[in-house]
């Protein structure tokens, strides 16, 4: 096993890189980032588009979110890599085709989370916010949304974690991920593909037990407030 | 100020406020009350828009607050509202909790908004407490503090919505004193309470209301001594002898 990292790790680090394009764990993690980056303000905008009083902004992303989560990821894989070419006329690289699956699949997801957060938050919040004379949004963003964050603060952070396992799925693509990686080095050395993948499966583990701890320690330095949204009477 | 016609609200078939005619003057302090379920909270709730209404007009300084062309978020920012649950912002401080409205809606600087919630703080009490988390105080500095937060707006009319009823009540009476305080500087006030004592020294008026209805209108001294309705009496007799049995 030792010599199998040894022999390997940078290859399972970046890839061909800089022979190559980047690929490996490079690639996941920073896949898996902008997917997070890009996948949250789509989730909040999205999960606020739900709760709008407005019918036009509310109904079709309503309809987005059903259909997005009556598909399986990997349809929407799929989606993006033959579909899209064909609508915008020009090939999507393999990186971008699995950033849009990723984004507009951990967005719709996110955006159930976001909108759960903001029917969490006490009706009675909402109802003081008006009667000061703030309006839908200013009730929302000085209001609402900063109390549902927080709130939503662990399921958020699952979700992240789901999007950082769910990058592997590149792989269909032949995104040079860590997954894809992990498959090549197994070709390579042909003798200890359990030992491969045992590297493979513990650094998802890692990754993902790091981001849980995260978003516990997170968790503890806010309860403060949040222990004072729960105890408010409602 | 205020003016109900035929104000007429049902919840379904659950008829919540039955033809309510009332007008309250300015400077005048109502206080509405009656049993649960009358339609106290219900009645006061409208004056905002919070509940809307079936049939009847509402005028709030001689406007119809239904109109088409009223402008709703101006119309509440000059209505301080307090609510039984005090309804602070959980994740602001007592300070941010009253300057957020006059920030957002009047356009006042950090510096203005401060002094002037830092004056009201003061006039509540709680002018020390300026940088704690609502969760940290008691139910009492919270409602103080919400109050202060409706006053930041400088409404020329406030509501309250049984402020005192989610209190201990060693609580109670620092809240009423500073209702107290407010009425005697010619505040316009509504209050739906079932503090009684405090109807009847501070009350112009007193509203008594059942099933929806109206049923009293009367100074405290008329209401308290010569009720005329008598649900008004059966009402005053069981809360002056709550453990009496029927």
């Amino acid at each position: 096993m030792t010599e199998l990292i040894h022999t390997y790790w940078l290859y399972f680090l970046v890839g061909p890189y800089p022979n190559g394009p980047l690929g490996g764990l490079a690639l996941t993690l920073l896949l898996a980032s902008l997917a997070l980056l890009l996948g949250m303000p789509i989730g909040v905008l999205l999960g606020i588009a739900r709760v709008s009083p407005y019918p036009a902004l509310r109904w079709p992303v309503t309809a987005l979110m059903f259909i997005v989560r009556g598909t399986p990821l990997l349809m929407v894989v799929f989606w993006a890599y033959f579909f899209l070419p064909s609508v915008t006329g020009h090939k999507t690289d393999k990186f971008t085709t699995m950033l849009i699956a990723l984004v507009i699949f951990s967005g719709v997801y996110l955006a159930e989370i976001v909108r759960a957060g903001i029917h969490g938050v006490p009706k009675g919040q909402v109802e003081c916010a008006r009667s000061l004379g703030l309006g839908h949004w200013r009730t929302l963003r000085f209001v609402i949304l900063p109390q549902a964050l927080r709130a939503m603060l662990p399921s958020l952070l699952n979700q992240f974690v789901l999007t950082l396992k769910e990058t592997s799925l590149g792989y269909i693509i032949g995104l040079t991920d860590v997954a894809f990686i992990a498959t090549q080095i197994n070709t390579l050395v042909f003798t200890k593909p359990a030992e491969v993948y045992a590297i493979l499966g513990l650094t998802y583990f890692l990754l993902c037990f790091g981001l849980s701890r995260c978003a516990q320690w997170i968790d503890r330095r806010h309860t403060h407030v949040i222990k004072s949204a729960r105890h408010d009477p409602i | 100020m205020i003016q109900f016609e035929n104000v007429n609200k049902w919840y379904g078939t659950y008829h919540a406020l039955v033809d309510v005619t009332e007008t309250v003057t300015q400077g005048e302090v109502v206080v509405v009350c009656g049993p649960s379920g009358s339609g106290k909270s219900t009645l006061i709730r409208t004056i905002n828009r919070l509940e809307s209404i079936q049939s009847g007009t509402i005028h709030v300084d001689g406007r119809n607050i239904h109109a088409r062309d009223m402008r709703l978020n101006e119309f509440r920012s000059r209505i301080g509202f307090v609510f039984q649950q005090f309804n602070l912002f959980p994740h602001l401080t007592v300070l941010e909790n009253c300057t957020l409205a006059p920030l957002q809606l009047q356009g006042l600087t950090s510096a203005q908004a401060n002094e002037r919630a830092l004056a009201l703080l003061d006039r509540v009490g709680l002018a020390h407490k300026a940088n704690a988390w609502p969760a940290n105080l008691s139910g009492g500095q919270q409602q103080r503090v919400a109050i202060a937060r409706a006053l930041a707006m400088q409404p020329p009319l406030m509501l309250f919505d049984e402020p005192t009823s989610a209190l201990d009540p060693e609580m109670v009476g620092e809240v009423l004193a500073v209702m107290r305080g407010l009425a005697r500087d010619g505040m316009t006030m509504v209050c739906v309470t079932h503090e009684m004592g405090f109807a009847r020294e501070v009350a112009d008026r007193i509203l008594f209301m059942d099933q929806g209805k109206v049923l009293e209108r009367a100074t405290p001294d008329e209401f308290f001594s010569r009720p005329q309705h008598p649900r008004a009496q059966q009402f005053l007799a069981d809360i002056r002898t709550p453990f009496a049995t029927a």
